[in-house]
């Protein structure tokens, strides 16, 4: 009976595990596989090694500046957002300030609305209004680093609260008392103490602004367009290269592989806006 | 003193942002709503349509057929993921060897990007290359094209969408029953309930705000699913996948009726939240049995 209870689960997370890991691992497959072994009998099984196809994406000039525009513009992104949440949340911490609750509750409601509903007014601001001369929003690297913060500030700001909160008030009042300017309570007693949390805040939304696609689709046409577009154009072309959108693919998930470890704890905080902790 | 007026500094960048890029676009698609314009046009006239273009909507088979769709499509997927979900929280309840590695493995598709998931599970379906097709003809004579057959399409989809968010329900019920106390559970047994008595009268009550939680995160997720569906089906065939985010942005950009696109956007907004508050009402609002 005590083994069978052992069994069971283990035999279920197996299964559940060759499940979960089957789409990536055909990713793989593909991408280590040259044009004429594609075709076939399609195993699952690795024949070797064959690296032309990453050769390939990162030989591609194009390929290689949506990475780079991608790196730009998520790190950009998270740099931003990071900075700005921890501000934000050691307002909401620390000071008593008129209408707390219901800013709080309207900060976190800009990562609730559905993002193509937003596509068509943006697409319009950028290209209609947010223009001086002859420069405008639309198709910069900018655009889409502002535009990011909004569905990653929130979720910054909600789980950088929690984090905040945690950091207990007694501290930064005997150092204020000490004679320590605002700043320097920030600088010096509080983010030694934030770090760990400001990670994992750091780290997700980056993978946020790195996942991205919608608008980076709607509002980028030469110049910012970042990688997970161009793996979507991939597929429009004709005669898609299934050999080369499977390494490209590799490469748009393998930040998620490195950081998985990380942030595995804290995804669901991140995903849920917090709403239910682990 | 900490004085609220460098509170409000502080909060100031942030709120700016939201300002011009969260709320701006709010009050913007509900103006242009109003009119038939295209400024990309010759000679872009910002005409006054009044209701038209929401009249139009009315009429609109293809903008119902994807509201349509989409509700089903959520429907399905959410169930799915919550029963699945739930079965799975409940194993990780048990000590077993390398759970740790399990829920790790478990977490990874939360964190791909969408539109690899798309990659991913069209190159796993694709005819002539993915092994999906090649097995299901060779062990069950089941002709499967993508491309080609309606349910099959919009089934993939159903199935892409539970591999990519199960575990995020998974682990927000794994979060709602470790923190469960014990008593009630024990006592019941005690007094003689059985495991669906148990189920019914005290995990799911003491389950609810978590489980409500889930409910409406992938709810509102699931309502706004384009990414990984474009890359799979691309809304195809004919409109069989084309939920109404897809809708939205394949009618507008290559159309250019922007008012119109507007009108879409706001009502679909509007009946997103409508649907939410609604359920909200429906589920919270129900007074929980006597037992």
């Amino acid at each position: 009976m005590k083994k069978k209870g052992i069994l069971l689960p283990i035999l279920i997370w197996c299964g559940m595990t060759v499940l979960t890991l089957l789409p990536i691992w055909w990713l793989f497959v593909v991408s280590m596989r040259t044009r004429v072994q594609l075709f076939g009998r399609p195993s699952l099984m690795l024949d070797g090694f064959y690296w032309g196809n990453y050769v390939e994406v990162l030989q591609n000039e194009e390929f290689r500046y949506y990475l780079w525009n991608s790196i730009v513009v998520a790190s950009s992104n998270c740099l931003i957002v990071t900075v700005l949440a921890l501000l934000a949340t050691f307002a909401l911490s620390r000071y008593k300030l008129a209408a707390e609750d219901s800013l709080f509750f309207w900060l976190i409601t800009n990562r609730m609305a559905p993002a193509a509903v937003f596509l068509l007014p943006l697409f319009l601001l950028y290209t209609q209004v947010f223009r001086f001369g002859d420069y405008q929003l639309f198709d910069t690297r900018i655009g889409l680093i502002l535009l990011y913060c909004v569905f990653n500030l929130p979720f910054a700001i909600w789980l950088m609260k929690g984090i905040m909160d945690g950091i207990p008030k007694e501290l930064d009042e005997a150092a204020m008392i000490d004679g320590a300017s605002t700043f320097e309570v920030l600088t010096k007693v509080i983010l030694p103490l934030a770090k760990p949390g400001l990670a994992v805040t750091a780290i997700l939304t980056w993978m946020f602004a790195w996942n991205e696609y919608l608008f980076a689709a709607t509002l980028t046409s030469v110049e910012a367009r970042t990688i997970t577009t161009g793996l979507a154009e991939f597929v429009t072309v004709t005669g898609t290269n299934w050999g080369e959108l499977a390494a490209l693919s590799m490469l748009t998930l393998a930040p998620a592989l490195v950081f998985l470890g990380f942030v595995q704890r804290h995804i669901v905080a991140g995903l849920t806006f917090g709403a239910v902790k682990e | 003193m900490r004085s609220p007026v460098t509170g409000w500094l502080f909060l100031a960048p942030t709120i700016a942002v939201l300002g011009i890029f969260g709320l701006l676009p709010f009050f913007y698609v509900a103006f242009v709503g109003f009119f038939d314009w295209n400024p990309f046009a010759a000679n872009p006239g910002l005409v006054y349509a009044g209701v038209n273009n929401y009249r139009r909507l009315v009429f609109d088979d293809q903008f119902l057929r994807s509201i349509g769709l989409t509700l089903q499509f959520t429907f399905w997927v959410v169930l799915s993921e919550l029963v699945i979900g739930y079965l799975l929280a409940q194993l990780f309840m048990r000590d077993f060897p390398l759970k740790g590695l399990f829920r790790t493995i478990h977490t990874l598709p939360l964190l791909v990007a969408p539109i690899a998931v798309g990659a991913a599970w069209r190159l796993l379906t694709v005819p002539g290359l993915g092994p999906v097709p090649f097995y299901l003809d060779r062990w069950f004579g089941i002709d499967f094209r993508l491309g080609s057959f309606e349910n099959q399409a919009f089934l993939t989809t159903v199935i892409m969408d539970i591999w990519h968010w199960t575990p995020l329900v998974t682990l927000t019920l794994l979060a709602g029953l470790s923190a469960m106390p014990k008593e009630p559970f024990e006592s019941a047994q005690v007094d003689g309930a059985n495991r669906w008595q148990i189920f019914w009268h005290i995990m799911l009550p003491m389950l609810k705000p978590v489980l409500l939680t889930t409910v409406f995160i992938r709810l509102m997720d699931a309502l706004r699913t384009v990414d990984e569906v474009w890359m799979l089906t691309g809304g195809g065939p004919g409109t069989a996948t084309r939920y109404i985010g897809l809708h939205i942005w394949r009618v507008v950009f290559p159309q250019t009726d922007y008012g119109y696109g507007a009108a879409m956007s706001l009502l679909t907004l509007y009946l997103t939240i409508m649907l939410c508050w609604f359920l909200y009402v429906a589920l919270v609002a129900r007074k929980p049995r006597a037992s």
